[in-house]
Formats: C-alpha cells, sequence, structure tokens
C-alpha cells in the first residue's frame, strides 16, 4: 500500500549541526493495516510522516502509494489520497468556523471548491449524526465556532473531518499528545472505531505506550532514524507494556538517554 | 438658522458619500488584513490604479459604469500580482505589497499620462447620469444614493462569496493554512485568489471616487491602506458585539465613523495638513482599545480541555 524506499534525510547538512537522520530506511505497510509507531524523541517518527505527507522533501530515495511513486509530489496533492491529523487540534479546523461549515469544507474535499453554496445543507443530519458518535453533545453545536471548542473536542472533530470523505491513508502525528488522559482516551477509541469502521490504512505515531500495545495491527519502534522493533500478529498479541519498556530503557542506557 | 442647517446637512451627506466611497476599499483590505492575515500595501497604488482605469475611460466618453468594472478587472490583475510575489518568488508578503504598490506609481502615471488631470464638465459619469431621477430637494443625496447602492452591491457581493466553497476556503487558508492543504487544495492559489478580489474591491472605490471628485492625482493613494486598516479595526472593535450585521457593514460604518473624526476635526480648526498625524493618533488609539479588550476576553476564558 505504502511504500518507503532507501529515504535519506540529513539535516543542518554541511554545518557543525550536522545530523544525519535517515540512511537508507526503508518501511512498508499493507493495506488496511493500522500501524502505531513509537519511538523517543528524535528517532525520525514525525520526519517519517512529513516525509510520507509531503510536508518535508526527503534527500533522496522514493515513496510509493500503491505502487506510484509520489516523492515529487506536492503536499496538497498528495493530501487528495492522504488523510492527516496533526498533535496540534488548532491545525485540524478551521477556528473562526462553524462545526457545520466545518464539516461541510471536509465534506467536500477531492470535488471542486466554486461558487455554489458552501454550507451543506442536505447533509445536516448525516454530520449530526457523525457528531453524536462522539458523545460530546456537538451535534447540538453545529452553529458553535470550532475556535471556541475545547481542545479535546477540537480534535475529535479533526478526526471527523480527517476521515469525512475516506483517505487511503490516515497519518496520525501525535494526535493525543496536547490533551488530558481523558480527552486522549476519548479521541483514541474514536479514532479506533473510525479506522476500523472505514477500514483506512493508518500509521499513527504515538508517545503513549499502551495505546501502542491496546491498538493497532503492528507496532513498530524507531530510534535514530532505524527501526528496533517491528511486530504484528500473533507476537504482538504476546507482548505487553513491560516488554516494550524493557526494549526502550536498554536503548536509553546505551546512548545515554 | 436655515443656512446652518444647509450646511450641517451638506456636511453629513459627504461624511457619507465618502465613507461609503472609501467604505468599499476597506471591505477589501478587510479581506487581506483580517481573513488572509496578509498586510497588503499594494492597496496604496491599486486605489489610485483604479482612479486612473477610470479617468480615462470617462475622458474617452466611455460608459461610466463599465470604467468601474475595468477598473476593478485592473486591480484585481494588480493584486494576483501581489499575490505572485508572495508565492511563487517567495517575496514576503509585506514586500510585495510595497513592491506593487512602487511599481503602480510609475504604471498609473503612464496610463493617465500625467501626474494630475481632471475631467471636463461635460464628461459623462455615473453621477451625471443619474441626476435626472432626483427632484427638488432630494437632488443633495442623488450622489450619496449611487455611492450607496455600489456600496451595498459590492458588500452583498462579497457576503454572498464568502459563504459559497470557494469563500470558505479563503476564509480557511488565512485561519489554518494546514487545514487546507489536508483538503487537497494549494493555498499559494487560494492566496492569489483573495489578494486579487481585495485589490479588484480598492480599485472599484478608486474608480467610484474618480467620478465623484472629476479628478486624478498620481499620489492620491498615499495613507490608503492606513485608512482602511483604521476602518476595518474601527468596525471589527465596535461592531463585533453585533450579531446580526455582518463585519463587513461593520467596517463600512468604521469607515464612515472615520471620516466623521477626520471631518469634524477638520471643521474644528485642524489644519489639513496636520490630518495624516491624527490619523495615526486615532489608529494607534484604536488598536489599543482594541489590545485591551482583547485581553479582557481572554482572561475571562477558562482553559478546558
Amino acid at each position: 500500500m505504502l511504500e518507503l524506499l532507501n529515504i535519506n534525510k540529513t539535516f543542518n547538512a554541511g554545518t557543525v549541526d550536522e545530523k544525519r537522520l535517515f540512511s537508507d530506511f526503508c518501511l512498508k505497510l499493507n493495506e488496511g493495516e493500522f500501524v502505531a509507531v513509537i519511538g523517543s524523541n528524535g528517532s525520525g517518527k514525525t520526519t517519517m510522516l512529513n516525509i510520507i505527507s509531503g510536508s518535508m522533501a526527503a534527500d533522496s530515495g522514493s515513496v510509493l502509494l500503491d505502487g506510484t511513486e509520489i516523492s515529487g509530489m506536492k503536499a496538497f496533492k498528495r493530501a487528495m489520497r492522504i488523510g492527516r491529523v496533526f498533535q496540534d487540534p488548532a491545525l485540524g479546523t478551521c477556528p473562526s468556523m462553524t462545526i457545520w461549515e466545518n464539516m461541510s469544507i471536509a465534506d467536500n474535499k477531492g470535488k471542486s471548491f466554486g461558487l455554489s453554496f458552501g454550507l451543506n445543507r442536505a447533509r445536516k443530519d448525516f454530520y449530526r449524526s457523525r457528531l453524536e458518535i462522539l458523545g460530546m453533545g456537538l451535534e447540538d453545536r453545529l452553529d458553535t465556532t470550532a475556535g471556541t471548542l475545547s481542545g479535546g473536542q477540537r480534535q475529535a472533530l479533526a478526526l471527523i473531518m480527517a476521515t469525512l470523505v475516506r483517505p487511503d491513508l490516515l497519518l496520525l502525528d501525535e494526535h493525543t499528545a496536547a490533551l488530558d488522559p481523558k480527552a486522549a482516551d476519548i479521541v483514541m477509541q474514536l479514532t479506533d472505531k473510525i479506522v476500523s469502521e472505514k477500514k483506512i490504512t493508518s500509521l499513527m505515531v504515538t508517545h503513549n505506550l499502551r495505546y501502542a500495545v491496546e491498538y493497532g495491527t503492528r507496532t513498530i519502534m524507531m530510534h535514530d532514524g532505524g527501526i528496533v522493533l517491528d511486530s504484528a500478529g500473533e507476537e504482538r498479541a504476546n507482548k505487553g507494556i513491560d516488554d516494550y519498556l524493557k526494549i526502550f530503557n536498554e536503548i536509553s542506557i546505551e546512548t545515554g538517554n | 438658522m436655515h443656512r446652518q442647517r444647509a450646511d450641517m446637512e451638506a456636511l453629513i451627506v459627504g461624511i457619507l458619500e465618502q465613507g461609503l466611497i472609501y467604505g468599499i476599499m476597506a471591505i477589501g483590505v478587510y479581506i487581506t488584513y483580517t481573513i488572509l492575515d496578509f498586510p497588503d500595501l499594494s492597496v496604496d497604488g491599486t486605489f489610485p490604479l483604479g482612479i486612473a482605469v477610470c479617468f480615462v475611460f470617462i475622458n474617452n466618453s466611455l460608459d461610466p459604469w463599465l470604467a468601474l468594472i475595468a477598473a476593478f478587472a485592473a486591480g484585481c490583475i494588480a493584486g494576483a500580482f501581489t499575490g505572485l510575489f508572495n508565492v511563487k518568488l517567495k517575496i514576503r508578503n509585506l514586500l510585495c505589497g510595497i513592491l506593487t504598490m512602487t511599481a503602480l506609481y510609475s504604471v498609473n502615471y503612464a496610463i493617465v499620462g500625467k501626474a494630475t488631470d481632471f475631467l471636463g464638465t461635460d464628461c459623462t459619469t455615473i453621477f451625471s447620469q443619474t441626476k435626472g431621477f432626483f427632484i427638488g430637494h432630494s437632488e443633495v443625496y442623488s450622489k450619496l444614493i449611487v455611492i450607496l447602492v455600489i456600496a451595498l452591491a459590492a458588500k452583498y457581493a462579497l457576503d454572498w462569496y464568502l459563504r459559497t466553497k470557494s469563500g470558505f476556503l479563503l476564509r480557511s487558508v488565512g485561519d489554518n493554512e494546514s487545514l487546507v492543504i489536508t483538503l487537497a487544495k494549494d493555498p499559494g492559489t487560494i492566496k492569489i485568489i483573495g489578494l486579487s478580489i481585495a485589490n479588484g474591491l480598492v480599485s472599484l472605490a478608486g474608480a467610484v471616487y474618480c467620478q465623484y471628485s472629476r479628478s486624478f492625482s498620481v499620489s492620491s493613494g498615499t495613507g490608503t491602506v492606513v485608512m482602511g486598516l483604521a476602518a476595518v479595526i474601527i468596525g471589527t472593535t465596535i461592531f463585533k458585539k453585533i450579531k446580526f450585521l455582518h463585519i463587513t457593514t461593520g467596517v463600512i460604518f468604521g469607515m464612515i465613523i472615520y471620516k466623521a473624526c477626520i471631518s469634524i476635526a477638520l471643521s474644528a480648526g485642524l489644519q489639513s495638513q496636520n490630518t495624516n498625524l491624527m490619523i495615526t493618533i486615532l489608529f494607534i488609539a484604536t488598536l489599543m482599545i482594541n489590545e485591551f479588550a482583547l485581553k479582557k476576553k481572554k482572561s475571562g476564558v477558562n482553559r478546558g480541555a
């Protein structure tokens, strides 16, 4: 489905701060997989997402989506097939627009944004039903501007918006990291629900080991631009948080982190 | 006594006329400053561009309404250049406006061929064409009504546009560029469209002003952007609270208030060469009131999850 081949990326090349992150990094995602990526700061998780989404270019290597080379494509063009939810809840919604308006533009993704009426009245009930799933009462607040919602509500809305038109690939960039534990749990459960319901191939970067173990179908641990652990299926099912923590600590001791 | 009332009436009508003309310009500034978050200084060049284009049309006995449309189109093109400088050439937004403004100074001069010029008394304008509809005392309001119709048309057209799908994108791009990218749309293109419409409106205001003042001056654009910003800030600060009013209406009212302040100051004995200083003081005062109001609002919000 998604394939990263021989990705190379060096930051601050040619300066004293030069840091080579990826050298010939490879990753393959199969159709329908829900992959959780964990790893310490600077391990390359977010850079990997940025290279896939196109908001950052790799120095060399190719990004294949269903066999098509997309590494030369602009970010907004790739977005036609890739959905994304950011860590910052403010990035997934338009704060000055109402929930209804936000849902309407998200629903129009892939179609033309012409001079027809922006607010989708015909689908109002459908939007209501989507928002009802959240259990946050947003379905009765369609005319509230998104900027007045709390972080958790905005992130939940952002997630619904990102998946309203089903993307082929969903990138979740530590999307629960900026939320309080309760809101994070709600958003995580919702993510799991939507992803399995719509069968979206997903790549989720998280700092939360529990989420990486409990949710998804495959877990990847990254360190220093490489994959140190990649488990799926039965092998994964038998691993608990403690096992991951052990590896995590071993690496940390090695590198003195 | 009677004389005084007539003077007062003329003063108020004058304020309203100018307030509405510059109000059209201000809603253009509202697009760039508030919606796009783009400090666009090209306005100082596109306002006289509208005057210049309209001047040439009228001087060549072409239809005065067609002159308005041509001026609007010219403004759109100029605005698109500002956008292209920013999006394609990656020049900083403030500098893009300055570049367009500077270039337009020469362009405007070239269009008219002189630094200042006046329309002949026999030239047909939108005002001379419509004057016949007003009989008796209502003639005092003839210009005002024509201007009001144009200002309302511009305002409603913009209000309508902002409610279309394309308008939704315009509103999101200033607010949250990442969202536009995730919607698989190029934020750059939308920015160019926004700047284009904004400067089209500014140029349209210039064209109306040209027919109103029957004159062209290459330097008549100086201070336009500050005036527009002042109106936007007055309008959005004072009229934000009133829910049933569109912000665009507030911005036009902002310009009328602004013009009223200047008129009152002038009639109270302010030397006209000092108006720029007064404008700046008024501008800073509104900004500070705005800032104060924002702070008060922010401290009242409880930050939950």
